[in-house]
């Protein structure tokens, strides 16, 4: 299954002073996975998915994306060439429609910034992304909406269909049911699911039911360093987390 | 340049950074524990400057004091003046933006401008220095300095000293510190911010006009000191970091080393010199010289 | 208000401008082509402050840049050609908007507000110190620039009336300029800078190229602001370059409103009559020499009463009727 490696982490570490955030973690994402990073507060998750997004640099280590070496490149680079970022707390643009959200994030790849007499409204190819990443999102209805005033799982929704505005073909999510209801957790779980054909996805979460239910790989992190990558299985019968993480059953 | 100028530069230099430093952190102090940017810190400066000249009289009259009496009675004017503008203008500007914030202080500056132009003129005044400290110290066979430079630069010194004492051994001193970290755990773990603020902001005001006072003798009292010292003083904010105390201490000594040797060596581009150090140290270090967190 | 509501009202705005010489003397004409330039100076700061959320507290450099090299490029008997004098100007006050903007972007929030101040008196002591500006008394313009074509002269700055339309020729254009720049993709993107820079990041917009743009063209129309104020007088001093005027045009668009083109026109004219108001010696008599403490008090008010400016009054008396309707 190591065929489409889409992005590949090596021996990440990053220091703090004297603090070791993240101690030489590798980790690969592959087309058609859900690749799970758990972990408690303080494991160094955070930290891994913002090397790997090219928000803070590594230490040490290598980043890999779609077989490029990008671990000098900056987040926007990296972003053009198809890696796609979720945030824990919303980042949208809150006093946009949810239609401009999606369009201004779809303009990304078409950004064409010396073209000063044209309307922004005017690029088709933006618009029919905005439309078509909003809609697989599930907010096909609420294009006129101001996204500040949507409900916070629908703002959790926008987050995604931002994601997707700009065809990226990695992405990485930070707690995308972060303060969500059961209801509002089965529509992003159905949403993830379906994105799965056709991306590699890593997956930061807390909420283990969901984790167990849609990963393929789950990798264990506990003070920056891994202790257990595989299967959900195997990492649930793994003794190491289960005593560091998932508590003596 | 033989070494008794040489020397004489370097005792101004750092008489001019120390007072520099004076006033900047108690802007940096404003900035970094109640994230208020107030363009009218400089105008404290000056309002010291024209109490020394304006209140030596009514102090020699009443309390039969000179200079210190004036100094003293000045401080307590400042901090009295500190807490109610705090109160009365300064607590609705905390949640604001910064562009707000630097608007209505800069419309501050103007009141203050005029209000000084309505009470005391326009005029340019000298302040002389209490004959205690009139003197000159010789230094070397050649030269002598002026005692009254040394002095200010004592008192800086002292102040600076203090300041660390207050920050690191005080209950208040560990209060301020916490608070310019985490503003809301301060808060639930019970400690009056508002109180706090006040204080902070008192002793701010406090520095700056002392400042004002301390200087004036050597720099003379005149209407656009405050806006001159400010600008500087944001200078020394961004080279040293802001809520850095440390970093303003360096920064302010750096400033004056490189204006007081930069006017005996370029006078011409004197004024331009900190400028340049200051886009010469952003090149490197976009935050300044010890940028917090 | 609506999309044509607003084009109706700049429309007004530009016949009203047009007409006015109709029925002004000297001082009336001098005034509001001051006044015009003063908005094409806010307009330039609009795009920079309330289009990208970039504070900018030293912009009166760009503009006394603008003014300065109009003066100190013109040949010191003839008239110089408008063509090449103005955007050699403008040119000028760019290129030092891309070496401040270099250096300040770097940095952010409260640290941007201060650098940009500092860097502007930095080029305020340029001028104020060395020989290159003339000292604090200035410099003055020997003949004034024309728009001349094989002998033929079609601008002669020299008239009032033909600074005025001039003047107001300019501040349609950019008024247009920006109008189209602030809808196309380089605006929406700089409204996406402004609105959650770390989403514009994370999607693919290298930040810096777009704010360092909007700086230099901020920069370039301030300087074509500055050229057209030392061209009308024909005289610069540094003052053109204080940070008091750059507190001035900050006032102007928060005056009229930020985020809104023509914001930036009502405030330039809200204040500079706020100015005459409170200089105004038929008025205050003798304390009109203490005008700053009228005109601090007004920062200090609309600052805090009327934070959406006066573009955003009729909004406000709306809801208040319809929060009085509703109450019914």
């Amino acid at each position: 299954m190591s065929q489409d490696i889409l992005l590949r982490g090596i021996g990440i570490t990053r220091r703090w002073g004297g603090l070791v955030a993240v101690d030489q973690v590798s980790i690969a994402l592959t087309r058609g996975e859900v690749h799970a990073v758990i972990g408690t507060n303080g494991a160094g998750k955070s930290t891994l998915i913002n090397i790997l997004s090219g928000e803070t640099p590594p230490s040490a280590g290598q980043v890999e994306l779609l077989g490029q070496d990008v671990t000098r490149w900056s987040q926007p680079r990296r972003a053009r060439a198809g890696l796609g970022r979720s945030y824990q707390r919303n980042t949208i643009y809150p006093g946009f429609t949810v239609f401009e959200n999606c369009r201004l994030a779809a303009q990304a790849r078409h950004q064409q910034p010396w073209a000063w007499w044209q309307s922004a409204q005017a690029c088709e190819a933006s618009q029919a992304a905005a439309h078509s990443s909003a809609q697989r999102a599930g907010l096909g209805d609420a294009l006129d909406r101001v996204a500040g005033a949507l409900s916070h799982g629908q703002k959790r929704q926008l987050e995604i269909a931002m994601c997707l505005a700009t065809a990226p073909e990695v992405l990485l999510l930070d707690e995308p049911l972060a303060g969500m209801g059961a209801e509002e957790t089965e529509r992003m779980l159905a949403l993830l699911a379906e994105l799965k054909a056709s991306h590699a996805m890593l997956l930061v979460e807390h909420d283990m039911d969901a984790v167990f239910r849609i990963a393929d790989l789950i990798t264990v992190m506990v003070n920056g360093t891994v202790i257990a990558t595989g299967t959900p299985d195997v990492v649930r019968n793994h003794a190491e987390v289960q005593i560091a993480y998932l508590g003596q059953q | 340049m033989d070494l008794a100028t040489f020397l004489i530069q370097c005792l101004n230099s750092l008489q001019y950074g120390l007072l520099l430093f004076l006033v900047a952190s108690g802007l940096t102090l404003i900035f970094g524990i109640m994230g208020v940017i107030n363009l009218a810190h400089g105008s404290f400066y000056m309002i010291g400057a024209y109490m020394a000249f304006a209140l030596a009289p009514v102090v020699g009259s009443t309390l039969g004091g000179g200079f210190f009496a004036t100094l003293g009675v000045g401080v307590v004017l400042a901090v009295m003046l500190g807490y109610g503008l705090e109160w009365a203008f300064f607590s609705f500007l905390y949640e604001r933006e910064h562009l707000q914030q630097v608007l209505m202080t800069y419309g501050l500056i103007l009141v203050f401008e005029e209000l000084r132009s309505l009470m005391v003129g326009d005029d340019v005044h000298g302040v002389a220095p209490p004959p205690l400290l009139a003197g000159t110290i010789a230094l070397g066979e050649m030269m002598t300095y002026p005692v009254y430079r040394l002095f200010i630069s004592g008192v800086c010194l002292a102040l600076a000293l203090g300041m660390y004492l207050v920050l690191t051994r005080t209950r208040l001193g560990m209060m301020i510190r916490a608070g310019s970290s985490n503003r809301e755990m301060v808060q639930s773990l019970g400690v009056d911010i508002k109180f706090l603020y006040r204080v902070v902001f008192a002793a701010g005001v406090g520095l700056a006009v002392l400042a004002g006072m301390v200087a004036a003798p050597v720099s003379s009292v005149y209407p656009g000191m405050g806006n001159q010292v400010l600008i500087i003083c944001f200078v020394v904010v961004v080279i040293g970091g802001i809520g850095s105390i440390r970093g303003a201490l360096l920064a302010s000594l750096l400033i004056g080393v490189v204006d007081t040797f930069g006017k005996v060596i370029l006078p011409q581009a004197a004024g331009v010199l900190v400028y340049l150090m200051m886009a010469l140290i952003l090149l490197c270090k976009p935050k300044g010289l010890f940028a917090a967190g | 208000m609506t999309d044509r509501s607003r084009i109706v009202f700049v429309a007004l705005c530009g016949l009203a401008l047009a007409a006015y010489p109709l029925a002004a003397g000297a001082f009336g004409l001098d005034l509001v082509t001051k006044i015009m330039v003063y908005a094409i100076f806010a307009l330039s700061l609009e795009l920079l402050v309330g289009a990208t959320g970039l504070v900018c507290f030293g912009h009166a450099a760009f503009f006394g840049i603008g003014a300065y090299a109009a003066l100190l490029l013109s040949p010191s008997s003839d008239a110089a050609s408008l063509l090449w004098l103005l955007p050699a100007s403008v040119g000028a006050a760019a290129l030092f908007a891309l070496m401040m903007g270099a250096l300040s972007l770097r940095t952010e929030g409260v640290y941007f507000i201060m650098v940009t101040l500092a860097f502007a008196q930095m080029a305020y002591y340029v001028v104020h110190d060395t020989p290159l500006g003339g000292g604090s008394d200035g410099i003055y313009l020997s003949a004034k620039p024309v728009l001349a074509i094989a002998g033929l002269r079609l601008i002669d700055l020299d008239q009032a009336l033909s600074i005025y339309f001039f003047t107001l020729a300019c501040l349609v254009a950019v008024f247009g300029f920006l109008a189209l720049l602030l809808r196309s993709r380089f605006g929406r993107a700089l409204a996406g800078i402004k609105a959650n820079e770390q989403r514009m990041r994370a999607t693919g917009f290298s930040t810096y190229p777009y704010k360092l743009a909007a700086f230099v063209i901020s920069g370039g129309i301030a300087g074509l602001a500055g050229f057209l104020f030392g061209v009308k007088d024909g005289y610069v001093n540094p003052e053109l370059m204080s940070w008091h005027l750059s507190g001035a045009v900050l006032i102007m668009i928060i005056l009229g409103g930020l985020g809104h083109l023509r914001g930036a026109l009502i405030g330039a004219f809200a204040f500079a009559l706020l100015q005459e108001f409170f200089k105004s010696e038929l008025i205050f008599g003798g304390f009109a020499k203490h005008w700053h403490l009228g005109l601090g008090l007004t920062i200090i008010a609309s600052v805090a009463l009327l934070p959406h400016g006066l573009v955003g009054l009729p909004a406000r008396w709306r809801a208040r009727r319809q929060g009085r309707k509703a109450a019914l």
